[in-house]
């Protein structure tokens, strides 16, 4: 199951154009829903505006270079780390859910134009454990993590409108899972039963679909604004803005000690790590 | 004047909607990110904004300490043990920052051991600190009112 290309016993069915052009339909479908959202939510003038109010409050400019410098460090430490998560298992729920995404989908696109550079056998170890990531965040976070269930004590059967994109992303992997297994169940090769396989390859096809095609509705564009606001974000803190945010204080210091005279005259004059306060326990208590 | 969430900073964590003494920080349905669910009953008791790890929360202050259209933002760290204040006015220019300590003691350690202490005499009940006790309470009568002796149960969870 897992050396083979689930797409190939596809072909005989559906013609490989048909494949590619489904890809590529659903893409469209990503960059239209992307740009929709954004004209709906009205993002790039919110950002303009935010930019504009930063700017404003900037202490200093911050160069080029450093924009460079802090554009890598989104790169490094929000998008490719998932660094902005407070809560660690959230952060490893969505970590595996990213990447799981990532092989899944590249693998599928790679296969369907059938990319010749990487052999076969590779792409389809890479879809299964693509699928197999995305099962294991995205059922983590669906029953324990995400804070409707974990913070406001809802049930994990409640659905709601937020929970298209992270439903749809786990049955697709789901299907995808189950589909390639029946299409391996009979001997030298064959498929064991075709009416199985083709009712979850038909599941998979509509969770596929609805994944991409409701990101005017669904939480999808996330990966392209939120690196955006982190970004932003950081250069607020780097032009002296911060904000409008306190500074962060050295306590230890005889300048901060001197400006603020309570913090010697109640915590001495090297004050003590005090500990985490009440980010010792998760929120969990509502 | 209300908290309000800042969107694309937050994270949907939750610690808002655990602090709330209100209960009324919530998480939207649509984009599971905090809000206020109920804007008329915050006492901006300033819970949330200290709890956010991504200051996503923010309150307007009133005007009687800085003329409307300033900025008041606050930053709670716990591991110092300090709580830093910003308040800027609508000019830009008078820029005010302040520092507290929130505890002298390492955080869990300053717990009073109250069951080693002397229990409550009669006449602490009659006394004139709880004389305006209200009468549900029944502390006259040694049995304090519960969920429990009133037949009462409280189900787990947020229900709206």
């Amino acid at each position: 199951m897992f050396m083979t290309n689930p797409f190939d016993a596809l072909t005989s069915l559906i013609s490989a154009d048909v494949m590619q052009m489904y890809i590529i339909v659903m893409a469209v479908l990503v960059a239209g829903g992307t740009i929709l959202d954004m004209m709906h939510k009205k993002s790039a003038k919110y950002f303009a505006l935010d930019t504009a109010k930063n700017d404003k409050n900037a202490k200093r400019a911050v160069g080029a270079g450093e924009k460079a410098g802090l554009a890598v460090a989104v790169v490094a430490n929000e998008v490719l780390t998932s660094g902005e998560f407070a809560n660690t298992k959230r952060r490893i729920s969505h970590l595996l859910t990213m990447y799981g995404f990532i092989l899944f989908v590249a693998s599928s696109a790679l296969m369907i134009f059938e990319c010749d550079t990487i052999a076969t056998t590779t792409l389809a170890q890479l879809w299964h454990i693509g699928a197999i990531m995305l099962c294991i965040g995205g059922y983590w976070f669906w029953f324990f993590i995400r804070v409707d269930v974990n913070s406001e004590g809802a049930k994990w059967y409640k659905l709601v409108r937020a929970d298209i994109f992270i439903v749809s992303l786990f049955t697709t992997a789901t299907f995808a899972l189950i589909w390639s297994y029946l299409q391996s169940g009979g001997e030298h090769g064959a498929v064991a039963d075709m009416g199985w396989t083709t009712l979850f390859f038909a599941l998979f096809l509509v969770s596929n679909t609805t994944l991409f095609a409701s990101v005017l509705w669904s939480k999808f564009a996330h990966m392209f604004f939120k690196p955006a606001a982190a970004f932003q974000k950081r250069v607020a803190h780097a032009d002296g803005g911060n904000l409008n945010l306190p500074g962060d204080f050295d306590l230890s210091s005889p300048e901060v000690q001197a400006r603020f005279p309570d913090i010697p005259e109640y915590m001495g004059k090297n004050p003590e790590n005090m500990g985490a306060g009440i980010r010792r326990e998760a929120p969990n208590h509502y | 004047m209300p908290t309000f969430v800042y969107m694309t900073r937050c994270d949907g964590c939750g610690q808002c909607v655990d602090i709330c003494p209100s209960d009324i920080m919530h998480i939207d349905k649509t984009l599971r990110r905090a809000y206020n669910i109920e804007p008329n009953m915050c006492w901006e008791c300033y819970s949330c904004v200290k709890a956010c790890p991504h200051h996503a929360i923010d309150v307007r202050g009133y005007a009687d300490f800085a003329p409307l259209g300033h900025s008041v933002r606050v930053h709670r760290d716990e591991e110092k043990g300090t709580i830093a204040w910003r308040i800027k006015f609508r000019n830009g220019k008078k820029d005010m920052e302040l520092l507290a300590p929130i505890t002298t003691k390492p955080w869990g350690t300053g717990f009073p051991d109250l069951s080693a202490a002397a229990a409550p005499g009669g006449d602490m009940v009659k006394g004139e600190n709880l004389y305006n006790e209200p009468k549900y309470v029944a502390m006259n009568d040694n049995a304090l009112a519960t969920l429990e002796s009133n037949g009462l149960e409280i189900k787990e969870g947020v229900y709206y």
